[in-house]
């Protein structure tokens, strides 16, 4: 099987350089994500402070498809590395013609960009421009049409990891619309890279994956069988598009179906997490006294999504760092005989 | 002129025919095939053919010449001479051109192009409908004796079953040949990968066998229904496959054809998003790439097309599903269909036929044969010749091939088109 992503992700030392999918990743690679994001967040007061990591390193944001809440914690863990933030949103009616989306980026390349974040509405763009830039840029995938969001999945794994420690052994259910979902794909590669014991997902088949086997899940259509003893629950928003396009009936059809009320969370285990990537349909997907109550930590992931894109970033512009202090020593070792 | 190729292996699957022989042309024509000199025969010229194969030109059931249309992927002069390069020297042009040929004045603009290229025999396809777009019928008996060889959607079938129906009733009454495509344009929807294990990891927007195989299945019932000759162009399913072999089998006078494309790659090269490798249909499962070479085998699919699309860079230049579906494939079609040769995967005999009587016998023309009296269309190839593709090198106005650095054995190294030499790769 051919698997040249993880090349294109990878730099000479097997270091992460962009970081576009998880799919192809190592566990080496997750865990030093989550032990980074770790060290941001203050043990006492779960503060994040300012560190000068990224200092001097321009970051530009192209979010050629709109969003808020990426964006803004994007931007937020950027000042908090000490980064020189740029922000474009660019619309993607003006870059309909290759040539000027690649105009775009080499502008902005140009322009002294160290890395860019971006967000693009078509499955495969980031790994286009991560193809495409100069070497020196450094490429962050902040979601791809239905592909990945594979920042969004280590928040996800980082609170997990907090409330449940290992990943391994965890039974995990996710529930709602998986095909249409980049956040899920990329949950999904990271459960399995973290040896999740079980991975379910929940729902039916018009929101499936046509070929779940090639993520290595469970389907379930009903949503009780599917929560029976699992760990961790991560309910996914249901988009207004999938009622136009046929593919349910009713959001009142859905909740009736598979909506995570408090007496459905009863089959899971009694410890069970609930979370939710966000933005919550109160009614369509969850319960309010579900998304508000006690085993919900929804609100942490936010905060922690802070830490672990600060650490994604780290980990790219450190990996950088050692690869040329790496090619430097090597050639002085190769000029003294 | 007066022109004999000497001690060549002549495979011309028209006669049965696969032997070293000679071969004597005069005046454009072929004068004959013999062991001997034929009595009064003075050759001007000798060429030693020891060692080489002597192939009949091919035909080749659909290859866009982008003209009339932008001139930055290509003309009719800089595609025929791709075509001349890989031994093709009749070429099929579907309707999608800009404008659509679907009125005579397109049809002889593109003849009188062809006339002063005077490279290879391009026989233009009609639009069945107007603009193609499936609504109005274009004036189908006036295409056709503008010398369109066939009319066809190109890439745009027709998705009104009653507007299918008419068409097919009126190219009945007319004896004209439609080529179709089968598509559902619903069930595609707006997919641009096949639905599969790659589609599901990678989040590409899917498009089902069944987008394909539902308008086959109505397409064949309407075809019976009308008794219209048609041809299924550019299958790309295990099921097409059956479905078709089936009706041949109840009698229905239905012909197929694959791109070669498809019988080399799979869903599995999409997995890096490389737009080079964005095709209508899409590159579907290893199960129907093997289905494909099967049929091809057992003759349920009659020719191998290159399916030719010359691109411009900017439109492949983006994320996959925003780039322009399409290969530039004139220049691998008989280098990978001789691949699958080398692979055991069928006969020479099979290969060629399936570039040469396969497509003629589909329609109706006499070219891709070596019988006497026939202009002489050929090409002499050099079976030991070892090379790489490279994009850089491509004759084509177009480079966009997911072919490169793909190796081969053996090269065209001479093309005759009616008798005289259009492409000349070494000097034999």
């Amino acid at each position: 099987m051919r698997l040249s992503t993880p090349n294109l992700q990878l730099n000479a030392q097997g270091k992460l350089r962009h970081f576009l999918t998880l799919e192809g990743l190592k566990h080496h690679h997750l865990m030093e994500i989550l032990e980074v994001a770790n060290t941001f967040i203050d043990p006492v007061t779960h503060q994040i402070s300012k560190v000068p990591n990224l200092h001097g390193k321009t970051i530009m944001n192209l979010f050629f498809e709109p969003s808020t809440r990426t964006l803004t914690t994007f931007e937020i863990a950027e000042k908090r590395l000490s980064a020189d933030v740029v922000n474009l949103n660019i619309a993607t009616s003006s870059t309909k013609k290759g040539e000027t989306l690649l105009d775009t980026l080499w502008n902005l390349q140009a322009m002294m960009a160290d890395v860019f974040v971006v967000r693009h509405s078509e499955s495969g763009a980031a790994h286009f421009i991560a193809k495409h830039v100069a070497p020196h840029v450094h490429v962050i995938n902040a979601g791809d049409g239905q592909h990945a969001h594979p920042t969004q999945a280590m928040l996800d794994m980082f609170t997990i990891h907090k409330h449940k420690g290992d990943i391994f052994d965890l039974k995990v259910a996710i529930i709602g619309d998986i095909q249409h979902s980049r956040v899920v794909r990329s949950q999904i590669q990271a459960l399995s890279i973290l040896e999740a014991r079980e991975i379910r997902v929940i729902g039916p088949k018009t929101l499936m994956p046509s070929h779940p086997q090639a993520l290595g899940i469970h389907v379930y259509d009903n949503i009780e069988e599917g929560l029976e003893d699992v760990d961790v629950i991560i309910n996914v928003r249901l988009q207004n598009e999938r009622m136009k396009s046929a593919l349910l009936p009713s959001e009142k059809e859905f909740f009736n179906l598979y909506g995570l009320t408090k007496q459905r969370l009863n089959y899971a285990k009694p410890d069970a997490i609930v979370m939710h990537p966000g933005p919550i349909n109160r009614g369509v997907e969850i319960d309010s006294a579900v998304a508000d109550g006690e085993q919900s930590v929804i609100l942490e992931q936010v905060t922690y999504g802070i830490a672990v894109r600060m650490a994604v970033m780290t980990i790219i512009i450190e990996n950088a760092k050692q690869l040329m202090a790496g090619s430097l020593s090597s050639a002085l070792q190769e000029e003294t005989p | 002129m007066r022109l004999a190729i000497e001690n060549v292996r002549i495979i011309d699957p028209s006669q049965n025919l696969d032997k070293i022989s000679n071969l004597y042309i005069t005046r454009g024509r072929i004068f004959s095939i013999s062991d001997t000199l034929p009595d009064g025969f003075n050759a001007s010229q000798t060429l030693d053919g020891t060692g080489k194969w002597l192939l009949p030109g091919l035909i080749d059931l659909q290859a866009r010449l982008a003209e009339p249309g932008s001139h930055y992927e290509g003309d009719i002069a800089s595609e025929t001479k791709a075509a001349v390069a890989g031994g093709i020297t009749a070429i099929c042009c579907p309707p999608d051109t800009r404008p659509v040929n679907d009125n005579q004045a397109v049809t002889e603009l593109i003849q009188r192009r062809a006339r002063q290229a005077a490279t290879a025999f391009i026989l233009p396809i009609g639009a069945i409908t107007q603009n193609l777009e499936g609504k109005m019928l274009s004036n189908m008996a006036a295409l056709k004796n503008a010398g369109c060889i066939a009319l066809s959607q190109a890439n745009q079938p027709i998705q009104n079953p009653l507007t299918l129906k008419n068409a097919m009733q009126y190219a009945a009454s007319n004896d004209i040949l439609l080529m179709l495509r089968c598509e559902d344009a619903a069930l595609k929807n707006k997919g641009v990968a096949h639905s599969g294990v790659i589609s599901s990891r990678l989040g590409l927007a899917e498009i089902t066998a069944s987008a394909e195989t539902v308008a086959l299945a109505r397409d064949l019932i309407l075809a019976e229904e009308t008794g219209v000759r048609v041809h299924f162009s550019q299958i790309s399913t295990a099921k097409s496959v059956e479905m078709i072999a089936d009706a041949k089998k109840r009698g229905l006078p239905v012909t197929c054809d694959v791109a070669i494309h498809q019988l080399h790659l799979t869903e599995y090269d999409t997995l890096d998003f490389d737009s080079l490798f964005h095709v209508s249909p899409p590159l579907r499962r290893h199960e129907d790439k093997e289905a494909l070479r099967l049929g091809v085998k057992m003759g349920t699919i009659d020719a191998i097309v290159s399916d030719h699309t010359p691109l411009d860079r900017d439109v492949k230049l983006l994320p996959f599903g925003e780039s322009q579906p399409g290969i530039s494939g004139l220049e691998t079609l008989l280098p990978l269909t001789l691949k699958l040769v080398e692979e055991g995967v069928f006969d020479l005999n099979t290969a060629i036929r399936s570039l040469t009587t396969g497509p003629a016998n589909i329609l109706g023309i006499q070219n891709g044969s070596l019988t006497t009296g026939l202009f002489a269309d050929f090409s002499v190839f050099e079976p030991e010749a070892y090379w790489t593709l490279s994009r850089s090198e491509m004759i084509s106005q177009g480079d966009n091939s997911p072919f490169d650095g793909w190796e081969f054995n053996g090269q065209v190294e001479l093309t005759y088109f009616q008798g005289r030499p259009v492409y000349r790769n070494n000097p034999i």
